[in-house]
């Protein structure tokens, strides 16, 4: 423990992030840069979202991470111990312990509180990015609130496919102002973002953005009046817990088109499993 | 009659070089105003400064708004002069590439400008989108289809028609029928004739073809080395050129 500043990066730069992070809450939805450092994994691992979580984690602070909404995957569990080695804070799997959630591709399914902070990690923080590859004219579009490239995205959908198909990465209009990306989490997830209880704060490392969403906040998915928004997932129960309501992954279990569907969120899944609840598949 | 666009005094210099100078004119709504000259005359110098997408060093841009009257667009705020760009002008690039999004079907790129302007009706959208497709001549079954698919007469027609679904008042072309071949060309003048004349637009057209400012333009500046060297109705000019660059142009032109 004696080897690493508290939570790896040194105080100067946390105090950096976290102006960083008090721009992006007092602005919601717009992309603060930052000088992000090098971190000890690969672009493209939580390399912002790491930076973020160091940046706010306390030595009483809880803390938990996912990866497509597991806690037990490479992601998650080398990101969970290196802040157990470089911070020693506490870390848990269980949603509602948890003060601080990094996560990536995800919403908890279960509902957070007051007091608790959710990390994205975010490869492109550009909603515009692949319409309007210049950044000096995306940041123009964003300052001038220039967003109808925005619904050719959307109108391209449907005139492919006869319906919106994006369904990550969905974009968002924040309190109606900032045209936001939530990060590639499922559009499923993207009503949560909304008046959610708990600080949101979004860190890109390779891109150097940082952009937050505070406590009930407006988040609006963009649709068009004849195409609404739907919040889509798999139209199954889950296999192991039966849920009917959360989001699911589908699993190829065997060479003879055999699949299951089973909540991405492990701990939601794991605790409806503790309290009783069996699919069809449970063993 | 209040003109629909004042130019006056614009100058613009590269460093020591001139780009245009002390350029001034008048249009009137429903005028058609062509601009021909040599490569490197200043002539899409001039049209870039008037169109806002360079800054001037000197001069006014005045433009008659329809909400708040005559206003100078150089001097205007910066989201203004763009949902001008986006509403009541036109840009008609001699590239089309440069006017179109290349990834994007032809009815996205027709409908960008109503989905900018707040348009957020699919339905409406599409409708708007095909009924311009085809009004330039571009068959409706082609809507979703990428313009990188489409030939070069098409592609040109295509940023037409994007560039007019707003209902613009005034349109500047930069060589609108420049690489594209005589036959093609002649259909596509025809278009913009018809178009010019149904919407009652004004335009202002730069080229070096004179065929196409007899054609489309009622009056015409010739331009020399940034400077105007004459100006007049477009007959007048190429009927009895007074400068002697003007008989050099017009005398310049092979015969078939």
């Amino acid at each position: 423990m004696t080897e690493y500043n508290f939570a790896y990066l040194d105080e100067q730069t946390k105090r950096m992030i976290r102006r960083a992070i008090l721009k992006g809450l007092a602005i919601p939805g717009y992309q603060v840069p930052f000088a992000s450092r090098e971190m000890p994994m690969p672009y493209g691992w939580g390399t912002g979202g790491v930076q973020v979580s160091a940046a706010v984690l306390t030595p009483k602070d809880t803390f938990k991470v996912i990866d497509q909404g597991a806690d037990d995957t490479t992601n998650a569990v080398s990101i969970r111990t290196f802040f157990q080695r470089t911070a020693g804070v506490a870390t848990t799997t269980a949603t509602s312990d948890a003060t601080v959630i990094q996560t990536r591709h995800r919403i908890p399914e279960e509902p957070l509180h007051e007091g608790q902070i959710l990390v994205y990690q975010v490869p492109i923080p550009e909603p515009l990015r692949f319409l309007e590859p210049r950044e000096s004219e995306t940041r123009k579009m964003h300052s001038l609130e220039e967003y109808g490239l925005m619904h050719v995205k959307l109108y391209e959908d449907i005139s492919r496919h006869g319906h919106i198909a994006t369904s990550y990465a969905y974009p968002v209009k924040v309190e109606g102002r900032y045209v936001t990306d939530p990060s590639p989490i499922p559009k499923f997830d993207n009503p949560k973002l909304g008046d959610m209880a708990a600080i949101q704060l979004f860190g890109a490392g390779r891109e150097q953005r940082i952009y937050a969403l505070p406590p009930y906040t407006q988040v609006v998915s963009l649709d068009f009046q004849d195409h609404p928004f739907e919040a889509s997932k798999a139209d199954h129960p889950c296999g192991m817990c039966g849920a009917t309501d959360s989001y699911l992954d589908e699993l190829i279990i065997d060479d003879a088109g055999g699949r299951m569907f089973v909540c991405s969120d492990t701990d939601y899944c794991e605790a409806r499993q503790a309290a009783g609840h069996k699919g069809k598949d449970a063993a | 009659m209040t003109p629909l666009l004042s130019v006056q005094g614009i100058t613009k210099r590269y460093g020591a070089h001139i780009g245009c100078t002390d350029v001034s004119f008048d249009l009137y709504p429903g005028e058609v105003m062509g601009i021909v000259g040599e490569s490197g005359s200043g002539k899409s110098t001039l049209l870039n400064c008037m169109a806002g997408h360079l800054t001037p060093d000197a001069g006014q841009v005045v433009f008659d708004t329809r909400t708040e009257g005559p206003r100078d667009t150089i001097i205007m705020s910066e989201p203004e002069r763009r949902m001008l760009g986006r509403t009541d002008w036109a840009f008609v690039h001699q590239h089309a590439r440069d006017g179109l999004r290349m990834g994007v079907s032809a009815g996205g790129n027709v409908g960008e400008r109503l989905m900018a302007v707040g348009e957020r009706h699919y339905g409406d959208i599409r409708d708007k989108a095909t009924d311009w497709l085809g009004r330039v001549e571009i068959d409706a079954s082609r809507v979703d289809d990428r313009p990188t698919t489409f030939s070069g007469g098409m592609q040109q027609r295509l940023q037409i028609a994007r560039n007019l679904v707003t209902g613009p008042r005034l349109v500047f072309m930069d060589e609108p029928t420049g690489g594209l071949d005589v036959s093609v060309q002649a259909r596509l003048l025809d278009l913009l004739r018809g178009l010019v004349r149904d919407m009652g637009l004004s335009a202002i057209i730069v080229t070096h073809d004179l065929a196409v400012v007899r054609f489309l333009a009622d009056r015409l500046m010739v331009m020399k080395s940034g400077r105007v060297v004459e100006a007049g109705l477009t007959d007048q000019v190429l009927d009895d050129p007074q400068h002697a660059y003007s008989q050099l142009l017009v005398s310049s032109v092979l015969q078939v």
